[in-house]
C-alpha cells in the first residue's frame, strides 16, 4: 500500500510539473502584449517598456520559466494585470465560494444520480429506463451558461420564488452581521447560529447548484446503470437472490456496492469539470468565486490571472484524482496491483 | 487465425439483422439520427429556409429592434433588429462545422501518436504517454479556455484551442488498441517476413486500431459543440456578425429581461444540436459495442 501511495504521489507531482510547463508555454504564445494591458490604454511607449521590465517580460524565455517555477514553489503566481494584486491572494479570496458551490452540486448530483441510475437498471429498455437515459443525455447536452439564464428568468424574474444573484441578501448584513471564518456563508452562518443568514444563503445557493449539478447527475446515473447491469448477473448477486433478498436490496445493496468504485472515480473527474463549468455560471449569478474571476480575467486579457486560475483548477483536479485513487486502493486491494 | 481488415463479410446477413433489430430496440438512436439529419438539411439549405438570409450578417433594421416573436419574426428580432430565426438557421453552419474540423484535427494528431506509442513501445511510448497524461490533467474546457484566452478572439482560435485539448483522449484510446493489435499473430508474421515497419503500421496496425473511433467520435461531437459555444459565450470565439449561437446568447444576456427571445432561441439551438449528436453517439455505442448493450 505504501509503495502504491508513493508511486501515485510521485506520478502526480510529475503531472503537476508538466501542467505548470504547459500553462507557461500557453502564456508565451500570446500574440497580445500583457505589458501594454498592464500599463493601461493611454500609456506611452516608454511606459510600456518600463512595464515590460517591471513584469520581467523582457528576459529570455528559459529565465522566465525558471523564475515562474521558483515563484510557484514559493506560492507566488504573479501579479494580476487587472487587479494589480497577487494572483494567489485573489484566488484564495474567490476559492471558498466556488468550492461551496461545486461540492454542494456534486453531493446533489450523487443524491439524485445514484437512485436514478438504479431505477434505470431495474428494467432496462422499458419506458422508465428510456426516459431516465434520455434525461441524462439531455443533461449532458445542456449549455450550462444558457441553463443558468433560463432558470434565473423563470424562477426569479417571472415566478419570484428564488433570488436571482449573490450569496445572500446583502440587507441582512445590517440586522444579522456575518462573521467571516471559512468564506462559505452557509457554513459561517451555521457555525454562528445565524439562522436568517443561513436561510438566505441556502436559497441563494439553489439555482447555481442545480445548474452545476445537472451534468454530473446525468453522468452518474448513466454510469450507475451501466455498472449495475454489468454485475447483475454475477454469482454473488445470484447468491443473494437465492438467499431471498428483495429486488430493492439486491440492487441498492449488492449490485451498487461494486459500482461505488467507478462512481467515486467519476466524481473526481466531475469535480474538475464542474470547477470549469463555474466559469460559465458564476458571473450570471453574481457568485463571487473563481468562475467570476476567471471570466473577468479572460475579458481583460489578464494572462497571469487566467494562468493562475488554470493552474489552480488543474492542480485541484490532479489532487482530487489522487485522493480518490488512494482511497480506492485502501478499500479494494486489487487496485494496488495495477 | 489471421485477421484482415478486408475479411470477406461472412457475417453480413446476421449482422444486418442485428443492426435492424438494434435500431428498432433503440428509439433514442432513431430520434438522434433523425435530428442530426434535420440539422444537416437545415445547414445545407439555410439560404432557402432563412426568411431573411441577409440578417445572418451585418444587416441592421432600426425599426424592428428587440421586436418580440410575431408572424413576421417567429423568433423575434435582436438588438439591431435582425431576424433571430434566420440567424439561428445560419448557426447550423457554424458550431457543427467547427466540431467537425476540431475532431478531424484531434484525430490527425492523436491517432498517429497513439499508433506509434502502442506499436513501437519503449521510450517513445513512455514519452508520448507522459505528455498525454499532462494534457489529460486539464479538464478539456479548461485548457481550451486558457489557450483561447491568450489567442486573438476568433473561430480559428477556438478551433485550435479545442483541438489542442482534445487530441490526448484519442492518443490514449488508440494506443491501447494498437498495443493489443501489435501482439497479434498476423503482425508478428509480417515482422518475420521482413515487412517494413512503415508498411506494418499503415496496412495492419492503423486499420485495426481505429474502430473505437467509430464510437468515440460521434459521442464527442456534442461535447465539442458545447465547448465551442461556451468559448464564444465568454467572448473568446466568434465575433459579431457571425451567427454563432454561443455569441448570440452572450449578446442577448444584457437584454434578456424582459426580451427573453434573444437568449432562449439560440440556446435552444445549442441544446438541441448537442442533444441530437449525443443521442446518436450513445445509440451507436450501444449498437456497435455489444458488451454495452443490455437490451
Amino acid at each position: 500500500m505504501l509503495v502504491f501511495v508513493a508511486r501515485r504521489i510521485s506520478l502526480a507531482i510529475l503531472v503537476i510539473a508538466g501542467v505548470i510547463v504547459v500553462t507557461f508555454v500557453v502564456a508565451h504564445v500570446v500574440p497580445g502584449d500583457p505589458a501594454a494591458t498592464w500599463a493601461g490604454p493611454h500609456a506611452t511607449a516608454a511606459q510600456i517598456t518600463q512595464a515590460r521590465r517591471f513584469l520581467g517580460l523582457n528576459r529570455p524565455l528559459p529565465v522566465q520559466l525558471v523564475s515562474y517555477l521558483g515563484g510557484i514553489a514559493a506560492g507566488n503566481l504573479g501579479t494580476s494585470i487587472h487587479t494589480h494584486r497577487p494572483v494567489l491572494s485573489d484566488i484564495a479570496t474567490a476559492a471558498p465560494a466556488t468550492l461551496e458551490l461545486v461540492i454542494t452540486a456534486l453531493l446533489l448530483a450523487i443524491t439524485f444520480g445514484v437512485p436514478l441510475g438504479l431505477a434505470s437498471a431495474r428494467r432496462p429498455g422499458r419506458p422508465a429506463d428510456q426516459v431516465i437515459r434520455a434525461g441524462s443525455i439531455l443533461a449532458a447536452s445542456m449549455p450550462v451558461f444558457w441553463m443558468a439564464l433560463i432558470l434565473q428568468l423563470i424562477f426569479s424574474q417571472r415566478l419570484h420564488v428564488l433570488p436571482a444573484a449573490g450569496q445572500y441578501s446583502p440587507g441582512l448584513l445590517f440586522t444579522h452581521p456575518l462573521l467571516k471564518r471559512t468564506g462559505s456563508p452557509v457554513i459561517d452562518a451555521l457555525i454562528a447560529g445565524n439562522w436568517p443568514m443561513l436561510g438566505s444563503s441556502l436559497t441563494h445557493l439553489i439555482l447555481p447548484v442545480v445548474v452545476v449539478a445537472a451534468f454530473p447527475a446525468g453522468l452518474i446515473a448513466r454510469l450507475v446503470r451501466a455498472q449495475v447491469l454489468d454485475t447483475i448477473g454475477d454469482m454473488h448477486i445470484l447468491n443473494a437472490r437465492a438467499l431471498g433478498f428483495g429486488e430493492r436490496q439486491i440492487f441498492s445493496r449488492f449490485a451498487m456496492k461494486q459500482a461505488w468504485i467507478p462512481v467515486s472515480a467519476e466524481v473526481a473527474l466531475l469535480f474538475g469539470y464542474s470547477l470549469v463549468n463555474t466559469f460559465l455560471v458564476e458571473s450570471t449569478f453574481d457568485w463571487p468565486g473563481l468562475g467570476s474571476y476567471a471570466a473577468a480575467s479572460t475579458t481583460t486579457l489578464d494572462t497571469p490571472a487566467i494562468l493562475g486560475v488554470t493552474l489552480f483548477v488543474a492542480i485541484a483536479y490532479v489532487l482530487a484524482n489522487l485522493a480518490v485513487d488512494i482511497v480506492q486502493a485502501a478499500i479494494d486491494p486489487r487496485i494496488r496491483l495495477r | 487465425m489471421i485477421e484482415s481488415p478486408l475479411a470477406p463479410s461472412r457475417a453480413a446477413v446476421p449482422r444486418g439483422q442485428v443492426l435492424r433489430r438494434g435500431l428498432l430496440a433503440n428509439p433514442l438512436l432513431l430520434v438522434g439520427g433523425g435530428l442530426v439529419l434535420l440539422i444537416a438539411i437545415v445547414a445545407i439549405f439555410a439560404p432557402l429556409l432563412a426568411p431573411l438570409p441577409g440578417d445572418a450578417g451585418t444587416a441592421t433594421h432600426p425599426f424592428t429592434v428587440l421586436q418580440p416573436p410575431s408572424a413576421a419574426h417567429l423568433f423575434g428580432a435582436d438588438q439591431v433588429g435582425r431576424d433571430i430565426l434566420s440567424r439561428v438557421i445560419y448557426g447550423t453552419r457554424v458550431s457543427p462545422v467547427i466540431a467537425a474540423v476540431v475532431l478531424v484535427i484531434a484525430c490527425a494528431i492523436g491517432v498517429p501518436l497513439g499508433v506509434v506509442a502502442g506499436y513501437l513501445g519503449g521510450w517513445l511510448d513512455e514519452l508520448i504517454m507522459r505528455v498525454t497524461d499532462v494534457f489529460l490533467a486539464f479538464p478539456p474546457l479548461l485548457l481550451a479556455l486558457a489557450l483561447a484566452a491568450v489567442l486573438p478572439a476568433s473561430l480559428t482560435s477556438v478551433t485550435i484551442a479545442i483541438a489542442a485539448a482534445w487530441w490526448p483522449w484519442y492518443t490514449r484510446l488508440i494506443r491501447g488498441q494498437a498495443a493489443s493489435v501489435a501482439g497479434r499473430p498476423h503482425v508478428e508474421a509480417c515482422q518475420v517476413l521482413g515487412v517494413s515497419r512503415f508498411r506494418i503500421i499503415f496496412r495492419h496496425i492503423l486499420p485495426n486500431s481505429i474502430t473505437p473511433l467509430l464510437v468515440q467520435v460521434p459521442l464527442d461531437v456534442g461535447g465539442v459543440i458545447l465547448t465551442a459555444s461556451a468559448l464564444s459565450f465568454l467572448g473568446l470565439g466568434a465575433q459579431d456578425p457571425v451567427p454563432d449561437w454561443g455569441l448570440m446568447t452572450a449578446e442577448g444576456q444584457s437584454y434578456f429581461t424582459p426580451d427573453w427571445w434573444l437568449v432562449v432561441f439560440p440556446g435552444l439551438a445549442i441544446l438541441l444540436t448537442a442533444f441530437a449528436f449525443n443521442l446518436l453517439g450513445d445509440g451507436l455505442r450501444d449498437l456497435l459495442d455489444p458488451r454495452r448493450s443490455f437490451t
